[in-house]
């Protein structure tokens, strides 16, 4: 082409090549999976006793303040064990984290900014 | 004089005329070689390549085609509602266009000035400058300056595509409904939006559309921003143009979906009766509205706007990018404070969420939250600063080309200062309480969206308008096109601000002729429609030139700018249908080499191999040769 | 000449951000969930803490143990899509496949289960509309657009399991891939519902 520039040029598959490496995360290795295997069984086991935990506590019928301590503590537990084993993010990539903390962050506010408004208005 | 010059083609020496034809020439082969080759590898049918295409070139025309289309329609709702607020109770035979229902006899109805006025802001955000910013000009440009032979999810691009046309389509088919379009505004405040006609729920509808499109879009853009640059392309070497569409994928990816979620509120609330923000005891039109009430209505605002602030730098960011790109380009110079630029609009991104209650100081907001927004809405600005302060030294010392990309960017600079600073006072809640909802508001934003975003936007059709014909627009006609629209766009807006600060309403039917205060400056009105009304001849020779050039416009070589990002440098123009590269450049350096001293050239591509006589046909020479003619 | 079609890192990861296009693509996705599910849990906040008086779930009818076994129900089909991932990775392509339908049938039952609450809802006497309260305006919006994102993960899963498999006979890995995203998703789903459940049924 006569357009061109001279300059050094690299492929798709080349650009692909040193990427190859299995991906160190999912160790691949059967044992390995196997002690996966085990790691999600003993984490339905604990979401299940969580669950039926946050019901029974229901059935106090604490007080709002107590009750919502405990229910969202216990979803929290719950929560955490989802995202951290299930969805892996014990073992996730930087990138994820920082994308996730930006989303956490302007969670947060989405959550106070309206509230936050309602108990600082004037004449109230 | 520069006749008797000889430039260098190839290893030939050539009069200047001659050295031309042997460029043409080359052109010529070339497009015929792309076009067979084309032929022999994609046999896709005329659907699949014109159609549903999923190459991002394409995809990216056909929203720019779209969005155009809508900027127009756009502007011509604001043309009629000019014409009413400039001769109120005026018959105009021209509003018959709209029907009988809405302007009986040439007569615009109240109802109906409130259509116009939602649906221009609706669909000059919505549906055009922010498909035109990040559809076209993203999609087109993105991949071809990090070297990436795609989106990283082509099929995600068309259903991108697709979602949006379809939401434009409802939003115009909700012209249609019974009671007419939308009429609370293009915030659709509630409760008024809650009890308004069938028009707000195609409105909503619609809405969802386009988040769901932005959406996929945004997720797309990071994707591929993160994933596919190629070997070299490390983000500090990024065209500034890149960064902002990053910045603003993600303000797209994290603020729209509150609105999605406020939309399916209030669709709820219209449609199943549910009372999310409607307040207890509501009475409309004398009757009591029998809702179970205890809903609030500034939770629409605060979800509203937790999306529109961000927004306002979804419209502002790329139009950033396209500058600092024509800039650099043109006064042949790096540009001044690249990583500055690159910071700020990071922290700008960043900040933009945090700043949206500004636009409620007025809802009875106490001190403290008042006071921290007020607050951020000031560090806000300093980014902005920051990044109009780096392009402004830019020029300094710059030879620089006055073409017209370059024009329509120098002037974006100045315009987007006017709409920077007149935000300031409506950021202190002190000022905000007299200037709130006044005409200076709709100054203000228009400074920055309109001789802003849409300035930029005209610079950037022109200057990448080669890349994507092979030709060239007309100078001449671009000149034209760039003084009137400069002239009369202030003339439409300057006034704007003294109607506001006399205290003149925004959203009057009448355009305050019967409020004693507004009295002295009614007169402006007039002079705001007539300029409305010649923009619009402004635009006449941008159309005409538009579609000339398309067939009859300069035929020029691929780097006619000699500019030295990817999409330039290391692609032909117009780039080969399917995969963009012949294979995928390596990135050597950063993205505004020009004028570096000792270069044999005034720039360097950022993929050159420098130390080296360039091989095979001499591409390189031949821009050269252009770069003498020019000089 | 031959020029370059293939998009890189569709399937492997790139060295430097250890990922593969579709994972930071859905990770990016579930972070806009987030959002979304954040606008409508900060809407809850605000109409809650402003009410007069706010009903605690049970005193509204809520049907505690059928949303309880509706907990189990989307637990277990969180596992069964990690457990049919592991699977694929060791070559257990039977078991994976038929822990993917699992999953499915999981997803039904979960649906299956909204409806006899719903039909109950719209059947009592007075009947429970969204028009009814803000409490049950909520309770509707919120499970219903979570009711859609279930329903949205079953089109995925009754893909993958049918017309998709095809796709583990030529590109194994890719495949495994989709999985893991559409796992992902799925897991996210769970997560909503994690927190859902107590803020409705319970508080
Ligand atoms: C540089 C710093 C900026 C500051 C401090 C600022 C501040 C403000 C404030 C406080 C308001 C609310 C005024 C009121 O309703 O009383 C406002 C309105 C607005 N601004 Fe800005 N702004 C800035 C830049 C921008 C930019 C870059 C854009 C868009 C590209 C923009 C677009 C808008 C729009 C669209 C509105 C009005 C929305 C409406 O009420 O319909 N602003 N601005
Ligand atoms: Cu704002």
């Amino acid at each position: 082409m006569s357009e061109h520039i001279a300059s050094e040029h690299v492929s798709a598959e080349e650009a692909i090549a040193d990427s190859v490496v299995p991906n160190p995360m999912h160790h691949n290795d059967p044992e390995h999976i196997r002690k996966e295997i085990r790691v999600y069984l003993t984490v339905f086991g604990s979401l299940a006793v969580l669950t039926i935990a946050t019901v029974a506590v229901s059935y106090l019928h604490l007080d709002v303040r107590w009750a919502i301590l405990v229910a969202l503590s216990i979803a929290c537990v719950k929560g955490f064990l989802v995202a951290g084993y299930f969805m892996h993010m014990l073992s996730e990539k930087k990138l994820i984290y920082a994308v996730l903390a930006l989303t956490v962050f302007f969670f947060a506010m989405l959550l106070w900014g309206p509230w936050g408004h309602h108990y600082d208005t004037f004449g109230r | 004089m520069a006749e008797k010059r000889q430039v260098r083609v190839g290893r030939e020496w050539l009069a200047p005329r001659d050295a031309e034809k042997a460029l043409r020439e080359a052109i010529r082969v070339q497009k015929e070689q792309e076009r067979h080759h084309q032929l022999e590898h994609h046999p896709l049918g005329f659907w699949r390549t014109y159609v549903f295409s999923t190459d991002h070139k394409w995809i990216g025309l056909q929203y720019g085609f779209t969005a155009l289309c809508f900027l127009l329609f756009g502007f011509s709702l604001m043309l009629l509602m000019r014409l009413q607020l400039g001769w109120p109770g005026h018959a105009f035979s021209i509003m018959k266009v709209l029907g009988e229902t809405r302007a009986p006899g040439g007569n615009l109805l109240p109802e109906a000035y409130n259509q116009l006025g939602a649906m221009h802001g609706t669909i000059m955000v919505f549906l055009a400058i922010v498909p035109l910013a990040v559809g076209a000009f993203g999609n087109y440009l993105v991949p071809l300056q990090i070297g990436a032979p795609d989106m990283a999810f082509p099929k995600l691009n068309m259903a991108s595509y697709w979602c949006y046309l379809s939401g434009g389509l409802v939003m115009l088919a909700s012209f249609a409904a019974p009671g007419g379009t939308a009429q609370s505004g293009w915030t659709s405040y509630p409760p008024l939006s809650v009890i308004a006609s069938q028009g707000q729920t195609w409105w909503l509808f619609g809405m969802i559309l386009l988040i769901t499109s932005s959406l996929l879009g945004s997720v797309n853009f990071i994707v591929t921003i993160i994933q596919l640059r190629t070997k070299g392309m490390t983000f500090m070497r990024l065209p500034f143009f890149v960064w902002a569409q990053f910045v603003t994928s993600f303000l797209l990816l994290l603020a729209f979906p509150p609105l999605e979620a406020a939309g399916v509120l209030q669709l709820m609330d219209r449609l199943a009766g549910t009372s999310f923000f409607l307040p207890s005891g509501l009475v409309v039109s004398g009757t009591r509205l029998m809702n179970a009430g205890g809903g609030n209505p500034l939770l629409w605002q605060h979800l509203f706007w937790f999306l529109a602030h961000p927004e306002v730098y979804v419209l502002i960011l790329p139009a950033m990018g396209i500058v600092a790109e024509v800039i650099a380009n043109n006064t042949r110079k790096p540009l001044w404070g690249y990583k500055s630029m690159v910071f700020a609009t990071v922290f700008l991104g960043f900040m933009s969420f945090v700043v949206w209650a500004h636009h409620m100081f007025l809802t009875g907001m106490g001190t403290a939250i008042s006071a921290f927004f007020q607050t951020t809405t000031m560090i806000i600005s300093i980014p902005s600063v920051i990044i109009l302060s780096s392009l402004f030294l830019s020029l300094w010392g710059g030879s620089i080309r006055f073409n017209t990309p370059m024009l329509f960017a120098l002037a974006f600079l100045p315009m987007f200062g006017i709409g920077g600073l007149t935000g300031l006072p409506l950021g202190l809640a002190a000022a905000d309480i007299h200037l709130h909802d006044t005409y200076y508001v709709i100054g203000h934003f228009h400074y920055v969206v309109a001789p802003g975003t849409i300035f930029a936007m005209f610079a950037g059709i022109y200057y990448w308008f080669p890349k994507i014909t092979g030709r060239k627009m007309s100078e001449r006609l671009g000149k034209l096109h760039f003084w009137m629209s400069l002239i009369f766009i202030n003339g439409v807006f300057f006034p704007m601000f003294i109607q506001g600060l006399a205290g003149v309403s925004r959203r009057l039917y009448d355009g305050g002729a019967q409020y004693a205060h507004a009295q002295p400056v009614l007169k402006t009105n007039v002079f705001m429609s007539v300029s409305a009304w010649l923009l619009l001849i402004g635009q006449v020779p941008f159309i005409i030139n538009f579609f000339k050039s398309i067939k009859w416009g300069e035929l020029v070589d691929s780097n006619p700018w000699q500019a030295t990002t990817l999409d330039w440098a290391a692609t032909t123009s117009p780039p080969l249908a399917h995969g963009n590269f012949e294979h995928l450049p390596v990135v050597r350096r950063g993205p505004y080499e020009y004028s570096v001293p000792g270069s044999e050239t005034d720039f360097i591509p950022q993929h050159a191999v420098t130390g080296e006589e360039p091989q095979g046909g001499g591409g390189m020479l031949v821009q050269s040769a252009v770069a003498q003619k020019e000089a | 000449m031959t020029v370059e079609l293939e998009i890189p890192y569709n399937v492997h990861a790139r060295p430097e951000t250890g990922l593969y296009n579709a994972k930071l693509g859905v990770w990016l996705f579930l972070a806009s969930e987030v959002m979304l599910f954040g606008a409508l849990f900060s809407s809850l906040i605000l109409i809650r803490t402003s009410a007069e008086h706010w009903p605690r779930g049970w005193e509204e009818g809520l049907n505690i143990p059928l949303a309880t076994l509706n907990t189990f129900i989307l637990i277990a089909s969180s596992v069964t899509v990690v457990l049919a991932w592991a699977n694929f990775r060791l070559g257990n392509v039977k078991r994976g496949r038929l822990l993917l339908l699992a999953t499915l049938a999981c997803g039904f039952g979960f649906m299956i289960i909204k409806t006899i609450e719903y039909y109950a809802k719209f059947t009592a006497v007075p009947p429970h509309l969204p028009s009814t309260s803000n409490f049950f305006a909520l309770y509707f919006t919120m499970t219903g657009l979570h009711g859609l994102h279930v329903l949205g993960g079953m089109i995925l899963f009754a893909y993958l399991s049918g017309p998709g498999f095809k796709m583990w006979e030529k590109e194994p890995e890719r495949y495994v891939n989709r999985i893991e995203v559409v796992g992902l998703y799925w897991h996210f789903v769970d997560l909503v519902w994690i927190f859902l459940f107590p803020t409705l049924y319970l508080l």
